[in-house]
């Protein structure tokens, strides 16, 4: 038997909120984060909404703890804050001897500062000192410091399902015994780099998105950062740590389609979650919830539609996607979208997905419109997609008496509720 | 583990027309060594490629070599790191927007993702299959090796695809000079440690393997295990990690044969090649190779391919040789590797 894995912490900072109970408020409320573009200068201003987290760079200095030094960018400080969150919470500064490792997921790295200074790059010696910190490896590195992780650090970047792989390599490196737990998530910053780029594409919306609507005109991109411990059952009897829920399945592949557009029938998104169930051993029925990547795009929410009909054939589950809230966080997606999906198997909820007004007409199934409480959600799916057809799905799935084994006396709701009051960092080293 | 079944790469030495390891050693002076270039059209429909940057194509054509040369068709995995991705194609992006932000063509902003090659290496095959890139420094390469090996493990695929990509601009070069990464002048490559100076020669690369669980008729040698260690706050403790990382694959440091090291001409990091070497492997022959590439966060890459050809061909080049001992067998070499002394790397690969 492989060994299973368990979430035991959580952190987050979206523009819904900067921290696990906020962003969980402002879902209960549906109230969404999307707004106008208030912190990156660009004449693309007026042009977008976006899902920005409403703190300057010295605001995210204080969140982070972290002394307002000269080379943190944005998306470095992101990153400290929803990882220092889930650390405290999963209690992975506490010296237990367990080989912890931390793999986060990055795209745009330290662009934010980098494209603010590139100009200084090139002219003067300014702000060198930001030459170093463009990279993807900057945040995770800053992370590793901050938290004192170092049995295992690397950085994932596969678009927009960074931060879902990044999450199956953490279970991965678990199960096969080179760590006993793991941090993982991604973390994003909004940039005038990305945001031109998903606007030469033409896929942003100036209004509010509409996934899986008929009229969906595009994204709303977002910031903000998510990471999860993840440990073995082995691991939880040191921590005494007790599971939010189990990580039950993954699966990735590859469109192998275009490099940014999906395939017509979604091949890819087909395969990933196929692959994500056969592991989860669970049945298509089984499957209360999918949290979709559904990033309001013509072509991926049809894509993504016709490959959940094709798996789930005449029974589909709830579906949603959570953009429309959090804004399309990019690389930081996967991990956000997977606490999402955490929270709907511990409250035993289901996100609407906002906007929502019309079936996609090649479509037979329509997206939940309302906040469903008090429901039954044992299993949901997570979906990530990115360019170049990099599709990744994982499966969560609610501990409960049936299938605990030897789990800590699972009392999912009462870890929940400790989220975000577990403290400040503690280093591991200490 | 894994075995080398195929190699192919692209580099600043004749690697492409090379059958083996270069006997000719191409030796420059300048500010970084450049790759020479296939010919794309060999590898890559023209038609496609006249949009690709240089960094895609160069990674593209060496997959397409090292699968030729494993006979493989389709892999059950592809795995990349990159340590830059496409830097041409970021700083295109960078200085339209720098400028007046009327960036409006979308193709460099679709190329400067990552996971670019990985994908378009998967739509050159129509594979489906598993698809990751990896970039983390210098651990991007050997992350997507872990990844590998942990595939094997897992009995989830039987060959796989993996690559080591990364380019130099001189845009890029001259700002990363600025934080002392690099020689401030032109250097000659096979001079590189007679005049000790900060900074390394910079260089660039794109190597891919296929890794195989079975090894085929012309395999090289056999990937036994990677290991990746971070310095934070003086974590690492070489000792430990050295003797844990062999120990593991039942080995202690005197079952080496060849130590091949990181050295890049950089008067501030190759001393600790030379400690390392000193205390935990005394006496051993010592092997290194980025004079013939440069050094780049995947240049490990390289690395690997000379240690493959080595034990493959069991022939030890002259022009890699960093001291006058000999490798008394070709079954052990370990490559180690570290940048700035906070990103350290093992490679163990065995002859068979």
């Amino acid at each position: 038997m492989p060994k299973r894995i368990f979430i035991t912490g959580y952190g987050i900072i979206s523009c819904i909120g900067s921290n696990i109970p906020e962003n969980l408020n402002s879902l209960m409320r549906s109230a969404p984060g999307t707004g106008p573009l208030l912190h990156v200068d660009t004449i693309l201003r007026d042009e977008v909404l976006v899902g920005e987290v409403p703190k300057t760079h010295q605001e995210l200095f204080e969140l982070a703890g972290v002394a307002p030094v000269e080379g943190y960018s944005r998306n470095a400080l992101l990153g400290i804050i929803a990882a220092t969150e889930a650390s405290a919470h999963g209690r992975l500064g506490e010296n237990t001897g367990l080989k912890t490792g931390l793999i986060s997921a990055t795209t745009v790295g330290g662009m934010d500062r980098c494209e603010l200074f590139y100009k200084d790059f090139l002219e003067n010696d300014s702000r060198n000192i930001y030459i170093d910190s463009y990279d993807c490896a900057d945040s995770t590195e800053k992370i590793a410091a901050r938290l004192g992780i170092h049995d295992f650090v690397t950085t994932i970047s596969t678009a927009c399902s960074s931060a879902a792989n990044a999450i199956m390599l953490g279970a991965r490196l678990i199960r096969n015994g080179r760590l006993d737990r793991a941090l993982v998530g991604g973390c994003e910053s909004l940039t005038k780099f990305h945001l031109n780029g998903f606007n030469a594409l033409k896929i942003l919306d100036k209004e509010p998105c509409k996934p899986f609507d008929q009229h969906r005109a595009g994204i709303n991109l977002g910031e903000g950062a998510a990471y999860l411990v993840i440990e073995s059952e082995e691991s939880m009897l040191k921590t005494r740590n007790t599971p939010l829920c189990e990580l039950a399945g993954w699966g990735n592949a590859c469109e192998a389609y275009h490099q940014t557009a999906s395939s017509p029938d979604g091949e890819g998104a087909f395969m990933a979650m196929k692959a994500a169930l056969e592991m989860s051993g669970l049945k298509p029925a089984d499957i209360d919830y999918i949290n979709a990547h559904g990033t309001g795009t013509d072509n991926n929410d049809l894509s993504e539609g016709r490959a959940i009909e094709r798996l789930f054939g005449d029974r589909i589950p709830k579906v949603s996607s959570t953009k429309p809230f959090t804004g399309h966080t990019t690389s930081a997606a996967g991990s956000t979208e997977a606490i999402l999906s955490v929270f709907c198997l511990l409250y035993q909820v289901i996100w609407p997905n906002l906007n929502f007004t019309e079936r996609i007409s090649e479509l037979g199934f329509t997206p939940v419109e309302k906040l469903l409480t008090g429901i039954p959600v044992n299993a949901v799916m997570s979906n990530s997609f990115g360019f170049g057809g990099n599709d990744t799905s994982l499966i969560f799935r609610k501990v409960n008496a049936s299938n605990a084994n030897n789990v800590n006396n699972a009392d999912n709701a009462d870890n929940a509720n400790n989220a975000g009051n577990a403290g400040n960092a503690e280093n591991i080293e200490n | 583990m894994a075995y080398i079944n195929g190699i192919g790469i692209v580099s600043p030495q004749l690697t492409v027309e090379s059958k083996g390891f270069p006997t000719e050693v191409m030796e420059y002076t300048a500010d970084y060594l450049k790759c020479i270039e296939p010919a794309y059209r060999n590898y890559i429909d023209p038609i496609q490629s006249r949009r690709m940057s240089r960094l895609i194509k160069m990674g593209i054509a060496a997959a397409k070599i090292s699968m030729a040369d494993a006979g493989c068709t389709m892999p059950d995995a592809i795995i990349t790191g990159t340590g830059l991705g496409s830097v041409e194609d970021t700083e295109k992006i960078l200085s339209d927007i720098t400028k007046d932000e009327k960036f409006l063509n979308p193709t460099p902003f679709i190329q400067s993702t990552y996971n670019t090659i990985s994908s378009q290496v998967a739509i050159q095959l129509k594979c489906h299959n598993y698809n990751s890139t990896y970039v983390h420094r210098t651990f991007s390469f050997e992350s997507g090796l872990i990844d590998s090996l942990m595939q094997m493990e897992e009995h989830t695929a039987s060959q796989i695809l993996v690559g080591a990509i990364d380019e130099m601009t001189m845009n890029h070069l001259q700002i990363t000079r600025r934080i002392g990464q690099w020689k401030m002048e032109p250097v000659n490559n096979l001079r590189l440690l007679e005049n000790m100076t900060p900074g390394a020669l910079a260089g660039e690369g794109a190597a891919f393997f296929v890794l195989g669980k079975e090894k085929n008729g012309s395999a090289y040698a056999n990937l036994k295990d990677v290991k990746t260690c971070i310095n934070i706050k003086g974590s690492f403790n070489p000792n430990k990690e050295i003797s844990t990382f062999l120990g593991n694959n039942g080995l202690d440091a005197r079952d080496i044969d060849l130590l091949i090291l990181g050295n890049n001409g950089d008067c501030e990091n190759d001393p600790i090649y030379a400690q390392f070497a000193d205390h935990y492997f005394p006496g051993k022959a010592l092997a290194w190779y980025k004079h013939l590439c440069g050094e780049y966060h995947t240049a490990t890459g390289f690395g690997l391919y000379a240690a493959a050809c080595i034990l493959k061909n069991r022939v030890y080049p002259e022009i890699l040789h960093l001291n006058k001992v000999q490798p008394k067998k070709f079954e052990n070499i370990l490559i180690y590797n570290h940048f700035r002394n906070t990103n350290h790397a093992f490679l163990l690969v065995q002859g068979f």
